[in-house]
């Protein structure tokens, strides 16, 4: 396609347009001790971003005000702060519709704030990356880590992915728009990571060459017009479906949105190519397997360091992408488990739900531990509950009574 | 707008439905002289719609299309109300997307455009009526003013909710008995032009669509203001003739007395001091124009 006659060009800023299979596996990584928020101003700096749109709220501030150094530094075609989620999602819609490639973040209420946008985004077929910051929704206010904004994302039509590290969310920024922008999905990406714990800590990330990024964005790879009227204009119907009480109408409506759903599906394939597969699977012969999303997967591992001591065997399930959702990868992953522990950022457990409704024999899932409104899941309740399940009596923890 | 993108076979081209071939051979894409005066003689970027029989928006949109200046680089935003039913017939590239963020999309649209065709000019023009404009999108309408975005804001004021049926908006006179305002609304007609004003746009006209040399001036003059300087913004007062209880052909007569001297919509402009600056150029160029055409077909005879 056109973009990759372009590999080897410059781009607006003079980094060398490279192809992104070589840049994102084989060009070489310098390690860098880098925040959350760090990490996604250097992975935009390679992403070839035409658009970025912010506004402020904890705890994704700094990460969008990071970019606008970018923009500052000519990384970015065009950068401002919107004055409210909703408008900045809809100005996102605008720069995308216009051809753009656009990046935003959001977190917890901002994300509730903007929901309208986000069906009208899939629905318009425009692969926007909003990175989520997830943070606590609740009332009274809280600015705390809390993942329950992710289930509000899930019917959206929107791909939504579950970043378990900074290293995670450097790499899927890139390989996110690579997929998203793939003609057969065109569909925008919620880049999810657990606020603070992913944005606020630091960590070792291997960042790929600086001088060199993704290649631009090619609106007219989209399955829909480009609004650039580069195109000759098209009267798109002489019927219009808008708003009328007719079958035709229905089926137009019915159609599009299992269009949208059927976009998700095809982005199966790309996604499993570039992630390498939906979920990653760590000792799956286990009996007791802890199946999680976002930072509780680095929990449940610290857990199942603590359980081997006391010679219990786990195994770890870790789910790359929630839309897709890999179905078919947990039932077989899960298939020999005795029980299926799902600790969560939350306080209704929506991924336990999730699981439920996927796998035989649901009765195997244990929904739990579930931490919500800030509060940490230290390893030590995650092996609590799996020594309960199993009916092995263990010490009891402070403020958790026995 | 490029006609090489997608070219039809000129062993094909008759095969086109005719309403392909009327639009290659009788629009008025890159007319520089295109006007009201077209309609009835070229084909026109709107035609058909499904808005009422006698609706002053068709009459409206067909003024407006007339005068774009560009439509061959224009992409217009709606949002939704009876507008949403007509621009599927447009021959612009148009977008709707909700309800009342048209100057959201519009913000991050014209950004775009600037960015990705840098050396060419992409009118971007904002066309939707009062519920969306002044009432659940007035942040975004404001905010995008505020901005000083390049683009041109159009609202049709016809006064209530017309496509949800006839409930009351805040552009809606005071007393004005409808739904939702069942002992008459409490308060006064929103004054968003005095607003316009003072939120940094620099061209505001407030009017009804009675006269299309008027309307066709105003495009104009709003369009090239908002591509050269800043935020243009027209009320253009579109009745709803079903709501307010007239018939199909009383329409233009309601538009001529309410822009009666001291009725609600007579004739009120504001240009800041940069806007009339560019105008007076503009307005000695098309004389230039227009002198020079004279002169070429009196060379001609």
């Amino acid at each position: 396609m056109a973009t990759q006659s372009l590999v080897g060009t410059k781009n607006r800023a003079g980094q060398m347009v490279a192809d992104p299979w070589e840049l994102l596996h084989t060009a070489e990584r310098t390690p860098s001790f880098f925040t959350g928020s760090e990490v996604i101003k250097e992975a935009v700096r390679r992403a070839n971003c035409d658009v970025m749109i912010a506004y402020p709220i904890t705890p994704q501030s700094e990460a969008a005000a990071l970019i606008g150094e970018l923009f500052a530094e000519g990384f970015i075609g065009d950068y401002f702060r919107g004055e409210s989620e909703f408008a900045v999602m809809s100005q996102c819609a605008g720069a995308a519709f216009g051809g753009a490639r656009v990046f935003t973040t959001t977190a917890g209420p901002g994300t509730m704030r903007a929901m309208e946008n986000f069906p009208m985004w899939a629905g318009a077929r425009l692969p926007i990356q909003m990175i989520v910051t997830c943070r606590g929704i609740n009332s009274p206010l809280s600015i705390q880590p809390d993942t329950l904004e992710i289930s509000y994302l899930l019917n959206t039509g929107m791909l939504v992915w579950h970043a378990e590290t900074a290293q995670d969310f450097y790499d899927w920024i890139l390989k996110g728009y690579i997929v998203s922008e793939e003609p057969d999905v065109h569909l925008p990406l919620a880049l999810c990571c657990d606020g603070f714990f992913v944005t606020h800590t630091k960590d070792m990330v291997n960042l790929t060459p600086a001088d060199q990024c993704l290649p631009p964005y090619d609106p007219y790879r989209s399955p829909v017009p480009c609004m650039d009227m580069e195109c000759p204009p098209v009267r798109m119907m002489r019927d219009p479906f808008v708003m009328k009480s007719n079958y035709i109408s229905y089926a137009t409506h019915a159609s599009w949105q299992q269009e949208v759903w059927a976009a998700i599906e095809r982005s199966r394939k790309h996604a499993i190519r570039w992630l390498d597969g939906l979920i990653e699977v760590e000792n799956p012969d286990a009996d007791i397997l802890i199946v999680s999303s976002g930072t509780a997967v680095s929990q449940g591992r610290e857990a199942k360091c603590l359980l081997e001591d006391d010679g219990i065997d786990i195994g770890i399930v870790k789910i790359k992408t929630l839309r897709p959702w890999p179905a078919e990868e947990i039932r077989e992953a899960t298939r020999k488990a005795k029980h299926i522990i799902v600790p969560e950022f939350n306080v209704t457990g929506w991924l336990a739900k999730e699981i439920r409704a996927t796998i035989p024999d649901a009765g195997r899932v244990l929904a739990g531990p579930h931490v919500c409104g800030g509060m940490t899941m230290p390893p030590e309740i995650i092996a609590a509950d799996i020594k309960k399940r199993l009916g092995i009596q263990s010490e009891s923890l402070a403020g958790r009574g026995s | 707008m490029s006609k090489e993108r997608i070219k039809i076979a000129p062993e094909m081209f008759d095969i086109m439905p005719p309403e392909y071939q009327d639009l290659v051979q009788r629009a008025t894409y890159g007319n520089e002289t295109r006007g009201w005066k077209d309609i009835g003689t070229s084909k026109e970027l709107i035609e058909e719609h499904s808005l009422c029989a006698g609706c002053p928006e068709s009459m409206a949109f067909r003024y407006i299309l007339a005068s774009l200046p560009a439509p061959e680089d224009t992409v217009m935003v709606g949002s939704t109300g009876c507008t949403s039913l007509v621009f599927p017939h447009v021959g612009v590239h148009n977008i709707h997307s909700l309800f009342g963020n048209q100057n959201a999309i519009a913000s991050g649209l014209k950004r775009a455009l600037t960015v990705r065709f840098p050396d060419r000019v992409k009118d971007v023009v904002v066309l939707a009526g009062d519920g969306a404009t002044v009432d659940i999108g007035l942040d975004m309408t404001l905010q995008a003013w505020f901005r000083q975005e390049k683009f041109t804001t159009i609202c049709f004021d016809n006064e209530l909710y017309a496509n949800t049926g006839g409930q009351e908006s805040g552009l809606m006179q005071k007393g004005f008995v409808a739904k939702m305002a069942p002992v008459g609304k409490t308060f006064e007609k929103v004054r968003l032009p005095e607003i316009a004003r003072e939120s940094g746009c620099h061209y505001v006209v407030n009017c009804t669509v009675s006269k299309p040399n008027l309307v066709e001036k105003v495009i104009k003059n709003a369009i090239h203001v908002a591509r050269e300087i800043g935020p243009t913004y027209l009320q253009l007062y579109t009745p709803c003739i079903l709501e307010i209880g007239k018939n199909s052909m009383e329409g233009l007569q309601e538009m001529r007395d309410s822009e009666k001297p001291a009725e609600r919509f007579s004739y009120k402009e504001y240009v800041s001091d940069q806007a009339k600056e560019l105008l007076t150029e503009l307005a000695a160029k098309e004389k230039e124009r227009k002198a020079a055409a004279k002169k070429q077909l009196a060379g001609q005879a």
